[in-house]
C-alpha cells in the first residue's frame, strides 16, 4: 500500500481580493520507505501540499489518500510524524518532555515513555541533553529534538517542512547525513519540503519539481543514487549531474555551463 | 544576583527621595501655604498654589513613625501600631477572598472568551465598560443586596462578604483580559502540532494553552491583588464596615487636626498591605519559573 496517493489534488484559498489557486492538479504517489523531496520557488505550493497530506488544511479538489485512508483519518490514527522549519519545542518542557509529548497525549504509560525517549534521544545523538530546556540548546540541537519527537510513535511516514531551512550550512549538511541514516534505520517514507537543490538531491529517491502561479508539479526526477548517503556522495560526479538536472528542471531550460560559453 | 541587588538599591533610593522631598518642602515652603486671589476676611476664598507646611498639615516623618509606637487613643490603650496591624490583617483577609473570587470569575470569563469568539465579541466590551463604573456608586447596592440575602436567613451574608465581592469587581478585570491574551498566545506552529496529534480542546488547553498563558497570567494576578486591596479599602469606607484599615483611615483622618500624625499610621498600614498582597503573588511566580522560560529565550 502506498504511503501517499494524490489524484488531481488542488487547493484554492479564498481571500478578500478573490480566490487564489495555491495548488492545482497534483498527481503524486509516495511508496513506503521512499524519500521524496518537494522543491520549487516560494509560492509553488510545496508547503501547502505537505499541509494537505498532514490534514492541517483540506484539499478543495481531488482525492488524497494516506496509507489507503482519507488524510483526516490518517491524522487521527497518527500515521505520520511531522517537523517544521522552526523546531516548535515547548519552552517549559525539557528535551525528554518534548519528545514524550505525543506519547503523553496518547496515553502511553510512564515506563514505556521513558524507554522510548531514551531510545529516540540516542537515535538523534542527544543522550546527554535529555534534561536540558530548549533555550539551552543550539538551533541544530533543537531541530534534532523536533525530529525525535516526530519519530516518537514510529510513524511509517515523516512529513518535513524545510526542517533545516533556518540552520547554518555546516549544521545543515551534518543533519542531512543524520536524517538519511535515521530514515534508512526507521524505514519510514519521507516527504521533505526544501528550497535547496543539493539538499533535495542528497536526501531523495525522487525529487518533485514544482512551479508557482498556479502551484503545480512540473517534473519528477529519480535520483538513482542508491542507498549510500555519505559525505563522499557530495563529491561524486553522479551527484553533480543530478544537481544540474534538478536545476534545469527548475529553470525550465538547460542552464548554460561555464565551459560552454 | 547583581541585577536584583541593583533593583533593591533603586527601590530604596526611590523611597528615600520621597522622604527627602517631603522634609525639604516642609523646611522651605511657607507655613500657611500660598494663596492667590484671596478676599480678606472670607475664609476659604482664593486658590491655593502651595500647600501649608505647618505641623498640622505636614507632620515630620519621624513624628509619624513615633506616633505608631504611642498609645492609640490615650490612657492605657496599646500603641497605635497594634490596631493598625490588626485592621490591616482584617482587610488583607477580606481582600484575599475578593482576589480569589475575582481570579475565579476572571479566569472563567477568559476561558469562555477564548473558546467562543462570539463570547469575546459579546463580553469584552462589557468587561471594559464595567471598570468605568465608580466603585462607590455600586458599593451600597452590593451591601444592600447582601443584607437582604442575610435577612432572608437561608444563606448567611456577613458584611465583610459584601466588601470582598466589591473588591473582586476590581480584581477580575486584569485576570479576564490576561487569561484571554495568554490562552491566545501559543504560536501557530504549536497549535498545528497539537492538531497533528489529534489533540482536542481539553488536552490542548492543559498541555499547551495554560502553560503558555503563565507569563501573561502572573502580571494579571499581581494587578488583581493590588486592585483587590484598593477595592477592599474603598468598599469598607463606602459601606461603613468596622474593623478594617479603610474605616480606620477615615476615623483617624477625622481627628487629624488634633492628632496630625495619627492618620499616617493606617496609611503606612495600607501601603504595607498592598506590598504584601503583590509580594505573595510574586511567590506564586517563583513556583512557575519553568513556564516563563519563553520570556528569556527567543
Amino acid at each position: 500500500m502506498s504511503a501517499v496517493i494524490a489524484k488531481g489534488v488542488g487547493k484554492t484559498f479564498g481571500t478578500k481580493s478573490g480566490d487564489v489557486v495555491a495548488l492545482t492538479d497534483v498527481e503524486l504517489t509516495v511508496e513506503p520507505g521512499e524519500f521524496v523531496s518537494l522543491i520549487g520557488p516560494s509560492g509553488c505550493g510545496k508547503s501547502t501540499l505537505l499541509r494537505l497530506i498532514a490534514d492541517l488544511d483540506s484539499a478543495t479538489t481531488g482525492e488524497l489518500e494516506v496509507f489507503g485512508k482519507a488524510a483526516r483519518q490518517a491524522r487521527i490514527d497518527q500515521d505520520y510524524g511531522i517537523a517544521f522549519q522552526q523546531a516548535g519545542l515547548l519552552p517549559w518542557r525539557t528535551v525528554a518532555g518534548n519528545i514524550a509529548l505525543p506519547l503523553e497525549l496518547h496515553g502511553v504509560s510512564k515506563k514505556a515513555r521513558a524507554d522510548r525517549v531514551a531510545e529516540l534521544a540516542a537515535l538523534v545523538g542527544l543522550d546527554d541533553f535529555v534534561d536540558r530546556y530548549p533555550d539551552q540548546l543550539s538551533g541544530g540541537m533543537q531541530q534534532r529534538v523536533a525530529i525525535a519527537r516526530a519519530l516518537a510513535e514510529q510513524p511509517r511516514l515523516l512529513l518535513m517542512d524545510e526542517p533545516f531551512g533556518a540552520l547554518d550550512e555546516m549544521t545543515r549538511e551534518y543533519l542531512q547525513g543524520e536524517l538519511a541514516r535515521i530514515a534508512a534505520e526507521t524505514g519510514a517514507a519521507v516527504v521533505f519540503v526544501t528550497h535547496s537543490i543539493p539538499e533535495a538531491v542528497f536526501l531523495s529517491d525522487r525529487v518533485v519539481v514544482m512551479s508557482p502561479r498556479p502551484g503545480r508539479i512540473t517534473d519528477i526526477l529519480t535520483t538513482g543514487l542508491g542507498d549510500a548517503r555519505t559525505e563522499a556522495l557530495r563529491e561524486s560526479p553522479e551527484y553533480f549531474e543530478r544537481v544540474t538536472a534538478v536545476r534545469e528542471a527548475l529553470h525550465g531550460a538547460p542552464v548554460e555551463r561555464a565551459n560552454e560559453r | 544576583m547583581s541585577r536584583s541587588r541593583a533593583a533593591i538599591a533603586w527601590g530604596a533610593l526611590g523611597v528615600l527621595a520621597v522622604l527627602v522631598a517631603w522634609e525639604l518642602y516642609k523646611f522651605l515652603g511657607p507655613a500657611d501655604g500660598l494663596i492667590v486671589g484671596a478676599v480678606a476676611g472670607e475664609t476659604g476664598s482664593g486658590v491655593m498654589i502651595l500647600p501649608r507646611t505647618n505641623d498640622r498639615a505636614m507632620p515630620h516623618i519621624w513624628d509619624m513613625v513615633a506616633r505608631l509606637f504611642q498609645s492609640a487613643s490615650g490612657g492605657d490603650t496599646p500603641p497605635l501600631i497594634v490596631p493598625v496591624v490588626t485592621a490591616a490583617l482584617t482587610t488583607l483577609g477580606i481582600a484575599a477572598v475578593g482576589w480569589l473570587i475575582g481570579v475565579a470569575v476572571g479566569a472563567l470569563l477568559g476561558l469562555v472568551m477564548q473558546r467562543w469568539r462570539l463570547a469575546e465579541w459579546g463580553l469584552l466590551p462589557w468587561i471594559v465598560v464595567s471598570q468605568t463604573v465608580p466603585l462607590i456608586a455600586f458599593a451600597p447596592l452590593i451591601a444592600s443586596i447582601g443584607s437582604q440575602v442575610d435577612r432572608a436567613g437561608t444563606v448567611p451574608w456577613p458584611q465583610w462578604l459584601s466588601v470582598a465581592v466589591i473588591a473582586s469587581y476590581l480584581a477580575f478585570f486584569p485576570v479576564a483580559v490576561g487569561v484571554l491574551r495568554g490562552l491566545e498566545s501559543p504560536d501557530r506552529i504549536h497549535l498545528d502540532l497539537m492538531r497533528t496529534y489529534a489533540a482536542g480542546y481539553w488536552p490542548t488547553l492543559f498541555r499547551l494553552r495554560l502553560p503558555a498563558a503563565v507569563p501573561h497570567l502572573l502580571p494579571a494576578l499581581r494587578l488583581a491583588a493590588a486592585n483587590a486591596v484598593v477595592g477592599a479599602v474603598v468598599a469598607e469606607v463606602s459601606i461603613g464596615m468596622r474593623g478594617g484599615i479603610g474605616r480606620m483611615l477615615i476615623q483617624l483622618a477625622g481627628q487629624g487636626s488634633s492628632d496630625p500624625a495619627a492618620p499616617w499610621g493606617p496609611t503606612f498600614g495600607s501601603i504595607a498591605l498592598g506590598l504584601v498582597a503583590a509580594g505573595s503573588v510574586a511567590l506564586v511566580g517563583l513556583g512557575l519559573r519553568n513556564y516563563r522560560r519563553g520570556e528569556a529565550a527567543v
